[in-house]
């Protein structure tokens, strides 16, 4: 106690600082630092969970380049990113849009569109799966057929079963996108508008001049903020096909499901871990991509 | 009310002429179209508590009011215990999660903001660094961990992961930029020690930020799947997640129970957003643009 009271006010500064900081730097060292080395390292080794580890060096690597189901899974991966970022970026944009220009009820229509986003993937992912079942139980087909229209196979198509799960997460992220897009729209300056009115411009030059280039932060966050989740999708994938995960055919298949098969179903964790490395490296190109558009700004 | 909202929208500043007047045709087109959207938006959840409400019988029609509702879904799935089992765990786990994320973001992104200390600069960056690893790397890795400490199938090995985020303690490090120096130099001339000023002075200035966080990381560990599914093995262990995805393939397809579990996961969610709604839309743009 005498120790402390002797230092200097800077001194005790130090003293707190790293005081309150002890038990965080331990935290991230060993629950997040650590395990990503440990990622690393067991990419290059070989191990089923019982036997010993052996090092392989790559091979790990060679595999999953010469695995077509990697490859397979690989365009699942970015087919969810190429279909749902531009799909929930527009649509939220075009309700964002519109909502703001609303007043009556406005609070109201926004809790319609923003209550997806309180629920929980894996128990809306059975609302969907039995949404897309088959006449007389899914609701999609029962309604068809009340038109008289043709069943549409869903999940058990090769083709509709990616769209189809890939909608419900779509439609659970859209009501934060709405959010963040309002709160930029209500940022830029009135004073913007204000001039546009007074030169009297139509409402496509305000758009496409004023509101969509003063957007452009908000948009990268977003595009950046929805790119991630659907790379890294999987409750509404693992949920939807359970009798069949990844199915048909691996469909449906992420990349994330793939390296959840590897490591705790096939139990071979140097490959699986090689697969969250490649992951690792998709997003870390798609956020340096990010910075990128964010410096240009 | 929300900070959102007290700036007049673009609607206002382009029609202010129109303002007072009864609305114009283009107007009422639109809000009937959002209204339909939005209406269209909550079917999902409309449809899970309709049928959770319905008899066996009745669940394949497409009508969304049940014709006699019944509550024996909800009776049938909560008597079989197994339910209840897995929503005390996520409450219990949900709630020391977001306590111990209120408690360690804030006093890491407070010591970053407030502190001038040699390693404040590395030690920042590390821990923003932490936001680029995906959780997806980490689950074997702390898989292996849980393994050879014996914290599979716990509490603990459940929520270790969650303790910490680094998106928190940013989210806190910039709400405390806009805490003045003076108040803790104030503090700090009154005798007050650094832990007193941070709990005392510091903390009740941030509690928008506070009660941000709080739901995010609720509402994040209330939802998450992945790592609870792999670290759980036994079912009193399960989370309502990892419940339900068991529960939905066991009720193979009686859909009007699978519907009841799903609205038991989600109802209490949707309820907590619907007593705070302005709040928490307030705080997911606070901590979407500055997270």
């Amino acid at each position: 106690m005498t120790l402390y009271r002797n230092l200097t006010i800077k001194q005790k500064q130090i003293v707190w600082a790293w005081a309150f900081l002890a038990v965080p730097v331990v935290f991230y060292v060993v629950i997040r630092f650590y395990p990503t080395g440990t990622a690393f390292v067991i990419s290059f080794q070989e191990w089923n969970l019982l036997g010993s580890r052996t090092w392989t060096g790559l091979d790990n690597y060679v595999t999953l380049w010469n695995d077509p189901v990697f490859w397979k899974v690989f365009r699942n991966t970015f087919a969810y990113l190429i279909i749902g970022t531009p799909f929930s970026l527009v649509l939220s944009f075009i309700i964002a849009y519109h909502l703001d220009k609303l007043r009556f009820m406005h609070g109201f229509l926004r809790m319609l569109y923003f209550l997806p986003f309180m629920t929980s993937a894996v128990a809306m992912a059975w609302v969907w799966r039995w949404f897309y079942q088959g006449v007389p139980i899914g609701l999609f087909n029962n309604i068809l057929a009340g038109f008289g229209i043709s069943q549409i196979e869903f999940l058990n198509s090769t083709t509709n079963a990616l769209p189809a799960v890939l909608a419900p997460a779509i439609w659970a992220g859209l009501g934060f996108q709405v959010i963040i897009f309002m709160a930029g729209i209500r940022a830029i300056p009135t004073s913007f508008y204000e001039a546009a009115k007074i030169d009297g411009v139509g409402w496509w030059t305000v758009l496409t001049q004023i509101t969509l280039p003063l957007l452009k932060p908000t948009m990268v966050f977003i595009v950046v903020f929805s790119s991630i989740g659907f790379l890294r999708i999987f409750d509404h994938v693992f949920n939807m096909t359970t009798n069949n995960p990844g199915g048909p055919l691996n469909a449906t298949k992420p990349l994330v499901l793939m390296i959840y098969d590897t490591a705790f179903n096939g139990f071979n964790m140097g490959y699986a871990a090689a697969q969250t490395v490649v992951l690792f490296t998709i997003l870390l190109i798609v956020s340096l991509i990010q910075l990128r558009l964010l410096r240009s700004e | 009310m929300a900070v959102t909202d007290i700036r007049p929208t673009t609607a206002a500043v382009l029609e202010t002429k129109a303002a007072g007047k009864p609305r114009n045709m283009g107007q009422i087109i639109r809000w009937v179209l959002l209204f339909l959207g939005g209406v269209l938006m909550i079917m999902p959840i409309a449809y899970m508590i309709s049928t959770s409400l319905k008899w066996p019988h009745e669940v394949y029609n497409v009508n969304l009011i049940p014709k006699e509702p019944t509550l024996d879904n909800y009776t049938f799935v909560l008597e079989d215990g197994r339910f209840y089992l897995w929503f005390i765990n996520s409450i219990i786990i949900a709630t020391i999660t977001t306590i111990s994320n209120l408690l360690f973001d804030s006093l890491v992104g407070y010591t970053l903001c407030k502190f001038k200390f040699p390693g404040r600069q590395i030690v920042f960056i590390a821990i923003l660094s932490t936001l680029m690893i995906p959780t997806e790397m980490l689950v074997i890795p702390w898989y292996l961990m849980s393994q050879s400490f014996g914290w599979l199938d716990s509490y603990w090995g459940i929520m270790f992961p969650g303790l910490m985020t680094a998106f928190g303690t940013f989210l806190m490090k910039q709400f405390f930029e806009s805490v003045p120096d003076d108040f803790i130099e104030a503090a700090r001339i009154d005798g007050l020690n650094e832990l007193q000023i941070w709990w005392t002075v510091a903390m009740p200035l941030v509690k928008p930020a506070l009660a941000a966080l709080a739901i995010f990381v609720f509402l994040g560990n209330w939802t998450a799947f992945l790592w609870p599914l792999i670290v759980t093995n036994s079912v009193e262990m399960y989370t309502i997640p990892v419940g339900l995805s068991g529960f939905g393939d066991e009720a193979d397809v009686a859909w009007e129970l699978i519907m009841t579990g799903a609205a038991i996961s989600t109802i209490p969610t949707l309820v907590v957003f619907l007593v705070f709604q302005r709040f928490i839309i307030r705080g997911v743009v606070m901590a979407g643009l500055k997270g």
